[in-house]
């Protein structure tokens, strides 16, 4: 019996998103009086860290980059799921994260719930639905499920322990053949990013962003935009949160410039904490924000730059 | 060049998300179904390759007899055929097994989903497909060029994108990108006349697989109201950001 949690390495990190996945998988196995076992899959990086977070034990695949995809990480983490007996598997929620969990579902006969927010209770789970608008409470009819955990809602639970990382080697092969790689790796990746700074149409041209891309690097946040401004190509379409864009949950959402259409809010409406600049008072944002100033973006973004550039020394 | 399409009726990307029946049940009354918003990419994209190295393109939806107005637009839009499979889509699972069960009877090249569907959102149907068919599913694609038996696609990594290719058949979770927003098709007079007489065949649920059921639902709590903060005063929301929202 155990409980397996898949975590991703990237540039030899964990990412943010796995390790609130190890948070989840050591306080479920803690509940169930079952064991926690990490199934890190990535190169380099230093698995015993997931120490901290109440993982004792860590089997770590040094794969190379491009070794990894959907097919690859699912045929590991079903081999693994299969010698350790496990009962429960935890996944970010990231994409590949989501394949390899759909996998195992179907090939270990497993329940499978996405969007979770918190650990199972009584045979039932929490998860998030309509795109953030809402939550459902389900009953779990199998005994055996995988949780796809929704970013930044269960957070970072500190227990600390020490780990035991095994090293492993996986001959694992799929269909699938890496091409190329189009990368920015200098840039805060939007669905680990814990501060995000988005902008609209208020901006009024491409060649405005550098007033956003500014306030991003003073604050260190990753930068994301409205649909519209996707839509004309102002910015590249990973950029563009709401609901048919990527949702995101950080600590603190910036808006700038944009109206607020529902469509918008529900990718970013988890957020912890929301930031509204926009020059029309009226602008549906300011119902859903915490704060709000009402203003020129032109007149409001560099002094805001300004002054976290001195808060921050 | 067989391609099959898998839709889903979603509420409109607009609805005012409410619940009935002590809040066990979506409220449906005054909303609009649409065809979901991801799935549409495929279907626009699936048109797209048959008109160029021909072909047919099939629609496949799980979901009751109420729900095919939106079969019937993804008909008047272009595909050939469609099959619905009569039952309730329980979740992602139950949904891949049965669309699975189909592909098994009749082969694809290629079989197009969402990247995930804009009421659950699990993104577990292309993934789940490939694991029961033992077909490489790449989603989400955001590029896709069909080159003799070869098929070149483009998904998201970390910081960027990764192309990859391999040897059809392949399920591609679809997204914009895949096609643009302004290559989706509004039905025309001609086309949705000729959807009523397109072949819509109705199959039976085959698997019985029910992993959950839905308990209650809930919405999000309701926001304080927003401090308004003057523009000549940014330092303000600094503060405010480091002293009461303690973020940064």
């Amino acid at each position: 019996m155990s409980v397996v949690v898949y975590i991703e390495i990237n540039d030899g990190i964990i990412k943010k998103g796995s390790l609130e996945a190890a948070s989840f998988a050591a306080k479920l196995a803690q509940e169930k009086g079952s064991k926690a076992v990490a199934v890190v899959i990535g190169k380099g990086g230093d698995a015993s860290v997931l120490g901290k977070y109440g993982i004792a034990d860590a089997l770590h695949y040094n794969l190379e980059e491009t070794q990894i995809n959907s097919l690859t990480v699912a045929q590991i983490l079903q081999s693994e799921a299969q010698n350790l007996g496990a009962t429960d598997a935890v996944f970010s929620g990231s994409w590949i994260a989501k394949a390899a969990a759909a996998s195992l579902a179907v090939h270990a006969q497993m329940g499978i719930v996405t969007e979770v927010t918190e650990l199972p209770k009584n045979g039932t789970i929490l998860k998030k639905a309509f795109s953030n608008k809402a939550f459902v409470k389900v009953e779990l009819q199998n005994s055996k499920n995988c949780y796809v955990i929704s970013a930044n809602s269960f957070g970072l639970h500190e227990n600390p322990v020490n780990t035991n990382v095994q090293e492993k080697t996986s001959n694992a092969s799929s269909g699938l053949s890496h091409v190329s790689y189009n990368k920015d790796t200098s840039k805060v990746s939007l669905t680990d990013a814990e501060l995000v700074v988005s902008a609209g149409r208020g901006l009024k041209a491409p060649e405005n962003w550098h007033l956003v891309e500014e306030l991003a690097k003073v604050l260190g946040a990753g930068t994301a935009c409205s649909k519209p401004v996707s839509d004309a190509g102002w910015r590249p379409h990973h950029e563009h949160v709401g609901q048919t864009g990527i949702s995101i949950s950080p600590n603190l959402y910036i808006a700038i410039g944009i109206s607020g259409a529902i469509q918008h809010l529900a990718g970013v409406s988890s957020s912890k904490n929301i930031v509204a600049i926009n020059s029309d008072p009226e602008a549906p944002f300011f119902k859903a924000a915490d704060y709000g100033i009402v203003g020129d973006a032109f007149d409001v973004l560099p002094k805001l730059t300004e002054a976290l550039r001195k808060a921050k020394g | 060049m067989k391609i099959l399409v898998c839709i889903s009726s979603v509420p409109d990307t607009t609805t005012k998300i409410s619940f009935v029946n002590d809040n066990k049940e979506f409220n449906s009354s005054g909303v609009q179904f649409i065809i979901n918003p991801y799935d549409e990419f495929g279907l626009t994209k699936a048109l797209k390759i048959k008109e160029q190295l021909g072909g047919t393109v099939t629609v496949i939806h799980v979901g009751p007899a109420s729900n095919e107005p939106i079969i019937r637009k993804a008909l008047a839009i272009g595909a050939d055929s469609a099959v619905r499979i009569d039952g309730e889509a329980v979740d992602g699972l139950m949904v891949a097994h049965e669309i699975a069960n189909y592909v098994k009877n009749n082969s694809f090249d290629l079989i197009f989903t969402g990247r995930e569907s804009i009421d659950y959102n699990g993104g577990i149907v292309p993934h789940a497909l490939s694991a029961i068919l033992n077909i490489p599913a790449i989603s989400p694609c955001v590029g896709l060029e069909i080159s003799g038996n070869e098929a070149h696609l483009e998904t998201f990594v970390d910081g960027g994108k990764e192309k990859l290719k391999t040897a059809l058949p392949v399920i591609v979770g679809s997204q914009k990108g895949l096609v643009e927003e302004s290559d989706l098709i509004i039905p025309n007079m001609r086309g949705i006349m000729l959807s009523r007489t397109k072949p819509l065949e109705v199959l039976a649920v085959q698997n019985n697989i029910n992993n959950q059921k839905v308990a209650k639902y809930e919405l999000p709590p309701d926001k304080k109201a927003c401090k308004m903060i003057d523009a000549g005063n940014v330092e303000e929301l600094v503060s405010l950001l480091q002293n009461e929202a303690k973020v940064i």
